[in-house]
């Protein structure tokens, strides 16, 4: 059974239609005996690429793949890191529902776009930031 | 937002973490209510906020780390 119902994804390719400019990875980590909702978000995944030819699915399986996940710093699954022309440090840990989903699909537009949509003075005032930040937002399903 | 940041700035890194899935990272965090914002293990965001509020708190878990 599909995660997306059909109208979600009509509508969800025309926004990748309308809004994808280049291409974006959605690099998703699973591990072979797959977690509490490790297979819904693969299956999310792998609906999303099916949806436009610019967004692709590469599932990894965390165990296996150790490498990868390492040179993605993913240290817990399910996890999603959203990549464009670069890895701009966009990851998902969790299945994104909800409000989430929301979120995965304007961060796949903005990372298609390399645009981050925020204000001119957050702009200027993260361009002063030389340090690494590392920012963790606690949600909870909605 | 912090998404937002992250593509914003090569420095910053912003993971979303579904507080159910992770139950001792939420017990490590004290994530008591949601919407919590985590900063460098340090600084604590609670709830929505509006942009120029995070990137205040951004900012003061900068320099205290510097």
């Amino acid at each position: 059974m599909p995660l997306i119902a059909d109208k979600d994804r009509e509508q969800l390719q025309k926004i990748f239609a309308e809004n994808l400019t280049a291409p974006v990875k959605l690099v998703m980590f699973t591990q072979e005996f797959e977690c509490d909702f490790c297979a819904e978000t693969r299956q999310l995944v792998e609906e999303l690429a099916a949806t436009s030819d610019l967004v692709q699915a590469e599932v990894y399986d965390f165990v296996a793949d150790k490498a990868v996940a390492e040179s993605y710093g993913v240290d817990k699954i399910p996890a999603i890191a959203v990549v464009g022309e670069r890895d701009y440090g966009v990851r998902f840990y969790g299945i994104p529902s909800g409000y989430e989903f929301s979120t995965l699909i304007e961060d796949i537009i903005n990372v298609s776009r390399g645009e981050s949509g925020l204000s001119e003075a957050t702009v200027a005032a993260v361009a002063d930031i030389h340090t690494p930040v590392h920012l963790q937002v606690f949600v909870t399903p909605t | 937002m912090a998404h937002r940041l992250a593509i914003e700035s090569e420095h910053i890194r912003a993971d979303m973490v579904e507080a159910m899935e992770f139950p001792h990272l939420a017990n490590k965090y004290q994530v008591f209510g949601v919407p919590r914002t985590v900063i460098n293990e340090t600084t604590h965001v609670e709830g929505m906020v509006p942009e120029a509020t995070l990137v205040e708190a951004l900012l003061q878990a900068v320099s205290a780390g510097e």
